[in-house]
C-alpha cells in the first residue's frame, strides 16, 4: 500500500484494475484506493507480470503492506522465480523518538530536598508525616505518588483539614536550620509561613545563619562587643574634637516647600539632608573617610556612611549606607527608612555592619545639643548632630531667629588634624546652605 | 552630552548609523516628507536624500518584505512600522521570512534587518492603536526583540542591532518619546537585563513602558519600608533568565509588570521561568500586573483602569505579605 | 500592451540554435523524470510532507532560467524542484533535501518546499503564497541602491495574484522602478479552485499593466517562447527598463500536492492539455527538423536516468543531521569576538 499523502496511514483497495497474468508497465494505473480523503488511482513503478493479488478488494491495510506480487520483466518466466512486491514494504522500522534536547529540562543538580506545596498539603490532609515517607522523586524528594502509596484516599477519613501553607523558600530555610514547621506561626497571606517566620524562630541572618540564641543573649553579647570596641578606640585613637553651629534656615524652608508638593509618603525629613551633606562633604576631604589598619590609613573611594541606630531593646549599631555620596535625597530617604526598619527587625547583613568608612550619630531627637562621639575603629572620623532648633542668630548686623544645628567632628589625629577637620565641617555647612544642590 | 528626549535619542542613533555605514537606509510610512509619525526621522530626508530615507506606500507586508529582501541583498535596512498594530499586516513576512530564512536555508541566508515600531497604550487612541504585542514577537525563534526603556538604550541599542546578522525588532513605547535624560557615551549590550533599582524585599520585573510604573511603585513601597528591586528586561527575546532568577533568589518575591494582556503573555513566560528555576527561593507565589483583558476602550478613566498602574503594583506587593 | 519583439532567437547560427533547443529539451526531461521518481520515492515514504509537482509546467522554469545570468537572483514558490534544477542546484543536493538529509541543499531543514542555495542566488522555496514577492522587490532594491545591474526573477502562480502581497509588491516595484522580473505561472487553478472562481478579472497581465508595468503574455507550454520572452524581458529589466511581468499560461498534469482526487477538473481537460506537453512538442519539432533522432533521445533519457539514479543513491546514503544540531541556525553563531 503506497503512501498517498503525508497524513495517510492506511487505505482500502476499492478496485483492482489488473489481474494475475497481466503485464504492467511503469506508470500504469493498477488499482483504486480509498483513503480517508478520497478515491485515488495507484500507479506502479515496476515492469513485469502480475503474479498474485495479495490484498482483495474491500480490505483495508496499512501503508507498506504488500498488495501484489509481480514476476519482474527481466527475470525468466518460470514458476518459482522471485516475486517483486508491487510496493515494497517500508524499509525503515519506526525510529525511536529522538531524545528531546530542549523540551525536557534536566533537573538542577543541587535541587534542595523540599517537597512541593501540593505534596505537603496532601500529606497534611491524609495525616502523613513526610519525614517517615521514602521519596522517589528527583533527588529523593517525596512525590504525590509516594504519599498516596502510604495513605490511599479513603472516603470519610481525613487528616487535618486546616491548611497551613508555607513558601518553598521558608521550607528550604526550615530544612537547613533543622526546624519543624509545625507550630511556626505564619505571618503571610492566609497565615502562610514565610521565610521571615522561620528566621524568627531560627534567629538566623538571611545570608549568614548564626547559632540560635535568645534575644536577650544576643543583646548582651552585642553590648559586650560594642564596649570592647569603644574601649579600644579610647585607648588607641588620639581623638580631637571640633564643633560648629550651622544655619539651617535655607534647608528648613526648602524642605517645607518641597514637602508641600509631595504626598505624605514621599516627604523628606531633615535627617536625610544632614546625611546627604555629610556624605558629599566627606567625599571632598578624603582624610575623614577610610580605615586605619596596622599603622596605615587607607582612604576609601566610596563613602559608606555608617548611621548609628539605637535598637529597640537597647544597644547601638551603625550599619552602612553604601555609596552614600551618590544618593539623591529621595534615595537617601528610602535607603534610610529601609536601614532603620531592617536594623530594628534584626535583618541586617553582616557586611553592612563592617564596611562603614565614617559614622554619623544624630542625637537631636533626644534633645541633645551636641554630641562628641567615640570613633568606631578602624574608621577615623565620626560626625555628630544635635537637635535642630530655633535660636537667635546675627547676620549682616541683624539679629533674627534662625533654625540651627550644632555639628561636631571627632577626628583621628593620626590621619587628620584640626585644619582638615575644620574644612570638613565648613563644607557640610556650605552644602546645607544650598539644599537644592543636594 | 546634554539632556535629550527619547525621540531625539532614537534619531541620533539612526543618524549615526546612516553616517557610519552606507548600507544603512530607512524605509517606512511617512518617514521622509512627514518627518516620521512620532517625528523620530524629522530632518533626515533633507540630510540623506530620498534614496536613503524612503517613504513607502501603506503596504506593511510589502515594505517589510522588501526590507528582508534588501537585507538578503547586502543592505542594512532600518524599517519603521508606524505602530505595532500595523505590524500585524506584516506578520507573515516577519515570522515566515525574516525569522525563518536562516534556519530553513540550513544556515545559508542571514537577514540583517532592523524593524522599529511604536507600541503601547496611554494616549486614548482606543482598541486598534493601543496594543502591546511585543510578547507575541518574543514568541518567535529567530528574532531578537528589544524594548529600550531608557534614554541610554534608545540611543545605544540601534548600533549593535544593526551589527546583528539576524533580524532585530525594536519596540519603542509611544509614551516614552517625550521623556528626557542624559545618554551616556557607553555602548550597551543586547543580551542582558538590567537592575534599575537595587532592593532586598521584592523583585519587580518590567520592561519598556512599564519600567516607569515599576520604579514609581518602588518609591511608594520604600516609604512603607519595603525595599523593591526593579529589573528592566531590556531584551524580550532571548530573555536573560539568569538575571531574573538571580534577582528573585535575592529577594524571594517577584511581581511581573506587563502592559500586554495576561493570558499567554510575556509576563506568563517570565513567571514560568521563575517557577521553573527559582521555585525553592520563592517566599510567595509570583504575582503579575497586566492589562485588563479587554480591547482598549477610548474613555480616559477606562483606559487608566485597563493599564498597569503604580497602585496596582504596590497592591500586588502588599498582597504578598512583603 | 506591448509584447516581446517576435521570437527572434538570439543564437546566431543554426547550429547554435539547435544546440540551445536540445539543451532546453534535456533540461525539461531532467525535471520531468526527476519528479516522476519523486512520486515513487514518496509512495515508499522516502520523501514525506507536502510534495508539489510541476509535471507539465517544466517549460516555465527552464525557459526563464536559461535567460538569466549567474549574478541574477531567483525567488521561487513551494512548487520549485524544476526551478532549482534548472538554476543549477545539483540533483543530488535537491533529492537529499527532499529526503531530509544533511547533504541536502538546505541541510534537510527545508524539504521540498524550501530549497535554498546561496551559491546560485536561489532564495527559496516559499510556502506562503505570494510571500516571496516582497522579498524579490527588496533584493532588487538592494541592487538598485548599490548600482548593480542584476535581475531578480520572482516566480509565483495564479493563486498569488489574489493576495495583497502581490499588489503591494507590484506597486512598490513599479513605483521605485526596480529590476524585478515577475514570472507568473498561470496553471489555471489555485490549488483546486479555478481562476474563474477566484478572480473578477481573469486576464492576469492586465493586473500588472494597471501598475504601469510592462506586462507580457506567453505560451507557457512552449519553452522557446518562454525563453525568448524571458530573455527580452530580463534584458530590458537589466538595462533600467523597470520591472516586467511575464504571464506564462501553463498547466499541471498531476494533482496539486502528490495525490488529490482531481474532483475540480475534468479528466478530458487534462488529456487536452497533455497534447501540448512542452516536452512532447519540442521533441516532435526537433525530430521533424532532423535535429534529433530516436537514438539521441534515448541517449538523453539514459543520461538523465543515470543522473537520477546517482542522486537516489546519494540521498539514500545521506546522513541524518545530528540531533545536537537541532537548534543550530535559529540565530547566527556568535561572531568570533563574542566568543569566550
Amino acid at each position: 500500500m503506497p503512501s498517498l499523502g503525508a497524513d495517510m496511514d492506511a487505505g482500502t483497495i476499492t478496485k483492482w484494475l489488473v489481474h494475475p497474468g497481466d503485464r504492467v508497465h511503469r506508470g500504469d494505473i493498477v488499482a483504486v484506493v480509498q483513503t480517508d480523503k478520497s478515491d485515488i488511482e495507484v500507479e506502479i513503478f515496476e515492469e513485469g507480470t502480475v503474479d498474485e493479488l495479495a490484498v482483495p478488494e474491500g480490505v483495508r491495510v496499512s501503508v507498506g503492506t504488500v498488495l501484489a506480487h509481480l514476476t519482474s520483466a527481466s527475470a525468466s518466466n518460470t514458476s518459482g522465480s522471485p516475486a517483486t512486491p508491487v510496493t515494497p514494504a517500508t524499509s525503515a522500522s519506526p525510529a525511536p523518538p529522538p531524545a528531546s534536547s530542549s523540551a525536557v529540562r534536566p533537573a538542577p543538580a543541587n535541587l534542595p530536598l523540599v517537597e512541593s506545596p501540593l505534596v505537603r498539603r496532601l500529606a497534611q490532609r491524609r495525616g502523613v508525616d513526610l519525614a517517615t515517607v521514602t521519596g522517589t522523586g528527583v533527588g529523593g524528594t517525596v512525590t504525590r505518588g509516594d504519599v498516596e502509596a502510604v495513605a490511599p484516599f479513603t472516603p470519610g477519613v481525613t487528616g487535618s483539614t486546616a491548611r497551613q501553607s508555607s513558601s518553598p523558600y521558608a521550607r528550604r530555610l526550615a530544612r537547613d536550620a533543622g526546624i519543624d514547621l509545625e507550630g511556626v506561626v505564619g505571618s503571610g497571606p492566609g497565615g502562610s509561613v514565610l521565610a521571615r517566620d522561620v528566621r524568627g524562630v531560627a534567629a538566623v541572618a538571611p545570608e549568614k545563619p548564626a547559632p540560635a540564641s535568645t534575644p536577650e543573649e544576643r543583646r548582651r553579647s552585642m553590648q559586650r562587643a560594642i564596649g570592647a570596641l569603644m574601649a579600644r578606640s579610647k585607648r588607641e585613637v588620639p581623638h580631637y574634637y571640633l564643633d560648629t553651629t550651622i544655619d539651617l534656615s535655607a534647608a528648613a524652608s526648602w524642605l517645607e516647600r518641597t514637602n508641600a508638593e509631595r504626598p505624605v509618603a514621599d516627604r523628606l525629613v531633615m535627617a536625610s539632608l544632614l546625611l546627604c551633606a555629610t556624605a558629599r562633604a566627606v567625599a571632598r576631604v578624603p582624610e575623614m573617610n577610610g580605615h586605619y589598619v596596622d599603622g596605615e590609613f587607607s582612604p576609601s573611594a566610596a563613602v559608606n556612611l555608617g548611621v548609628a541606630i539605637s535598637q529597640r531593646r537597647g544597644g547601638l549599631i551603625a550599619p552602612a549606607l553604601r555609596d552614600a555620596e551618590q544618593l539623591s535625597l529621595d534615595e537617601m530617604m528610602s535607603r534610610l527608612n529601609d536601614l532603620v526598619r531592617r536594623a530594628r527587625n534584626g535583618l541586617l547583613r553582616s557586611s553592612e555592619l563592617s564596611d562603614s568608612t565614617i559614622t554619623v550619630t544624630n542625637l537631636g531627637d533626644l534633645g541633645v545639643d551636641r554630641v562628641f562621639g567615640v570613633i568606631y575603629p578602624p574608621q577615623v572620623a565620626l560626625v555628630g548632630f544635635g537637635r535642630v532648633h530655633d535660636r537667635p542668630w546675627a547676620t549682616q548686623g541683624l539679629l533674627g531667629v534662625h533654625t540651627c544645628v550644632v555639628a561636631t567632628l571627632s577626628g583621628d589625629h593620626r590621619v587628620s588634624d584640626g585644619m582638615r577637620g575644620g574644612r570638613f565641617l565648613t563644607e557640610i555647612a556650605r552644602l546645607l546652605r544650598e539644599p537644592e544642590e543636594l | 552630552m546634554s539632556v535629550i528626549t527619547y525621540r531625539e535619542a532614537v534619531r541620533q542613533a539612526i543618524r549615526e548609523a546612516l553616517i557610519s555605514d552606507d548600507r544603512v537606509f530607512v524605509m517606512g510610512e511617512d518617514v521622509g516628507h512627514y518627518g516620521g509619525t512620532y517625528a523620530v526621522t524629522l530632518g533626515l530626508l533633507e540630510e540623506f536624500g530620498p534614496e536613503r530615507i524612503r517613504d513607502t506606500p501603506l503596504s506593511e507586508s510589502g515594505f517589510v518584505g522588501a526590507g528582508i529582501g534588501a537585507a538578503l541583498g547586502g543592505m542594512r535596512p532600518i524599517v519603521e512600522v508606524m505602530t505595532v498594530n500595523f505590524s500585524l499586516l506584516a506578520l507573515d513576512q516577519i515570522m515566515n521570512n525574516a525569522a525563518s530564512l536562516l534556519y530553513m536555508s540550513g544556515g545559508q541566508l542571514n537577514v540583517p534587518l532592523v524593524i522599529r515600531m511604536a507600541t503601547g497604550a496611554g494616549r486614548q487612541v482606543a482598541a486598534q492603536h493601543s496594543h502591546s504585542l511585543e510578547g507575541w514577537y518574543a514568541h518567535i525563534p529567530g528574532l531578537r526583540v528589544l524594548a529600550p526603556a531608557t534614554i541610554d538604550d534608545a540611543r545605544r541599542m540601534l548600533a549593535p542591532a544593526l551589527e546583528d546578522p539576524d533580524p532585530v525588532l525594536i519596540f519603542e513605547h509611544a509614551m516614552l518619546y517625550g521623556t528626557e535624560g542624559e545618554p551616556s557615551q557607553d555602548a550597551v549590550d543586547l543580551t542582558s537585563a538590567a537592575i534599575r533599582r537595587a532592593g532586598d524585599d521584592v523583585t519587580i520585573v518590567a520592561y519598556g513602558g512599564t519600567l516607569r510604573t515599576a520604579l514609581g511603585a518602588a518609591q511608594v513601597l520604600a516609604a512603607e519600608g519595603i525595599d523593591a528591586q526593579v529589573v528592566d528586561l531590556r531584551i524580550l527575546r532571548p530573555l536573560d533568565t539568569a538575571t531574573i532568577v538571580g534577582a528573585v533568589a535575592h529577594t524571594h518575591r517577584a511581581v511581573v509588570v506587563d502592559e500586554g494582556w495576561r493570558s499567554g503573555s510575556l509576563s506568563a513566560e517570565v513567571a514560568s521561568r521563575i517557577t521553573e528555576e527559582a521555585f525553592y527561593d520563592l517566599d510567595a507565589p509570583v504575582a503579575r500586573v497586566c492589562s485588563a483583558e479587554v480591547p482598549m476602550p477610548y474613555a480616559k478613566h477606562l483606559e487608566d483602569e485597563v493599564m498597569p498602574q503604580v497602585d496596582d503594583v504596590v497592591a500586588a506587593v502588599r498582597a504578598m505579605g512583603a | 500592451m506591448t509584447g516581446p519583439q517576435g521570437l527572434a532567437i538570439d543564437a546566431t547560427t543554426v547550429a547554435q540554435r539547435d544546440e540551445l533547443e536540445v539543451l532546453l529539451l534535456r533540461e525539461m526531461i531532467r525535471i520531468r523524470r526527476f519528479e516522476e521518481r519523486c512520486v515513487e520515492l514518496y509512495s515508499r515514504e522516502s520523501i514525506r510532507g507536502f510534495l508539489h509537482l510541476a509535471v507539465g509546467e517544466e517549460a516555465c522554469a527552464v525557459g526563464v532560467m536559461q535567460a538569466l545570468s549567474p549574478d541574477d537572483a531567483i525567488v521561487a514558490t513551494y512548487r520549485e524542484h524544476g526551478h532549482a534544477l534548472a538554476r543549477g542546484i545539483s540533483m543530488r543536493a535537491t533529492l537529499a533535501e527532499l529526503e531530509g538529509k544533511v547533504e541536502g541543499c538546505s541541510r534537510g531543514r527545508g524539504g521540498s518546499m524550501h530549497l535554498f542555495d546561496a551559491s546560485t542566488r536561489f532564495f527559496g522555496g516559499n510556502a506562503i503564497v505570494a510571500g516571496g514577492l516582497p522579498v524579490a522587490v527588496g533584493l532588487a532594491l538592494a541592487d538598485h541602491l548599490r548600482g548593480r545591474h542584476r535581475v531578480t526573477a520572482c516566480f509565483f502562480g495564479d493563486g498569488a495574484v489574489a493576495e495583497g502581497e502581490f499588489h503591494e509588491a507590484m506597486n512598490l516595484a513599479a513605483l521605485w522602478h526596480l529590476p524585478v522580473l515577475f514570472c507568473c505561472e498561470n496553471n489555471l487553478y489555485a490549488m483546486g479552485t479555478a481562476l474563474e472562481f477566484t478572480e473578477s478579472e481573469t486576464d492576469l497581465s492586465l493586473k500588472a499593466a494597471s501598475y504601469r508595468m510592462a506586462s507580457w503574455e506567453v505560451d507557457g507550454m512552449d519553452v522557446l517562447a518562454v525563453r525568448e520572452a524571458a530573455r527580452q524581458a530580463s534584458d530590458a529589466v537589466r538595462s533600467g527598463g523597470g520591472p516586467h511581468f511575464l504571464e506564462m499560461r501553463t498547466y499541471r498534469f498531476r494533482s496539486h500536492s502528490m495525490y488529490d482526487p482531481d474532483r475540480y477538473r475534468d479528466k478530458s481537460e487534462i488529456e487536452r492539455w497533455k497534447l501540448r506537453d512542452p516536452i512532447g512538442q519540442l521533441t516532435t519539432q526537433l525530430m521533424s527538423r532532423g535535429v534529433l533522432v530516436s537514438a539521441d533521445l534515448e541517449g538523453i533519457e539514459a543520461d538523465v536516468a543515470a543522473e537520477i539514479q546517482d542522486a537516489v543513491d546519494f540521498a539514500a546514503a545521506g546522513t541524518d543531521e545530528p540531533i545536537e544540531e537541532l537548534e543550530r541556525f535559529v540565530t547566527s553563531p556568535p561572531a568570533p569576538r563574542d566568543r569566550p
